[in-house]
């Protein structure tokens, strides 16, 4: 599975404005739950991993890795994102604040590995960092993030 | 030489660290082998080095391994060299530092 049959359209969204890392989970959850991606208590599951083991899902400078466990009500894996128009404080001791949400759903342990990969490889990579923060709005976000992983 | 990575899954952070940590030590030609592990059951598992988010550095302490502690995960360069610095200090034959 490729990074761009990863991703779920309709939970992407650009600039929004939530007013703390609960409600940018709760936002990315309630939009892969909608797109029958999820169950809708996966939400809550990965909030509980964030309240369980600490803020480390915050990877990069400004960018968030949300998940929860295949078992806590994944249907497909899945991929969403959402980028913050005020950045958002999670509580990393070096990464906060967060402008870029990524929230993913993995089915078991292994089928999203290679979009994962392919993933890391873009994050460390600028000019994705830059067209993520620079797309101003839903359509132009998604966009850019299909045509740079089918690229 | 076993290198884990660490997350608190197993499947997603440790994971996307696991596959930077194999493209560098393929590059540099240093045979090791990589395992993600999760917080709820690494404890009973042997490693000479572990690298994990800055963040979880206190559930590692007093792990008997060399640990290294990465802030960008994404950071090529930052894991690059810390993990090769790891490497190098361990074959010197002097673990148990924090990096």
């Amino acid at each position: 599975m490729d990074l761009y049959e990863l991703l779920v359209p309709e939970a992407i969204q650009a600039k929004q404005e939530l007013a703390d890392r609960t409600a940018v989970i709760q936002r990315a959850g309630e939009l892969l739950a909608a797109a029958g991606a999820i169950e809708p208590g996966y939400a809550s599951a990965m909030q509980r991993v964030m309240d369980e083991l600490g803020p480390y899902c915050v990877i990069a400078p400004g960018i968030a890795l949300l998940h929860a466990r295949p078992e806590d009500g994944v249907l497909r894996s899945c991929l969403g994102l959402i980028t913050l128009k005020t950045p958002v404080v999670f509580g990393h001791s070096t990464n906060d604040p967060v402008d870029l949400a990524f929230a993913l759903g993995a089915l078991d342990k292994q089928s999203h590995i290679r979009a994962l990969a392919q993933l890391a490889e873009y994050l460390s990579q600028e000019g994705f960092l830059c067209g993520l923060r620079e797309a101003a709005t839903t359509d132009v976000l998604k966009e850019f993030i299909y045509s740079y992983s089918r690229a | 030489m076993i290198i884990a990575t660490l997350c608190g899954m197993g499947f997603g952070t440790s994971m996307m660290l696991k596959l930077f940590i194999d493209d560098i030590l393929k590059a540099e030609n240093i045979k090791a082998e990589t395992t993600p592990w999760d917080l709820g059951s690494f404890k009973g598992n042997k490693a000479d080095i572990v690298v994990a988010p800055v963040d979880m550095e206190p559930h590692l302490r007093d792990y008997p391994a060399k640990i290294v502690l990465v802030k960008n995960l994404v950071d090529k360069g930052e894991i690059k060299e810390k993990i090769l610095r790891a490497i190098d200090e361990l074959s010197h034959a002097e673990g148990g530092k924090t990096i």
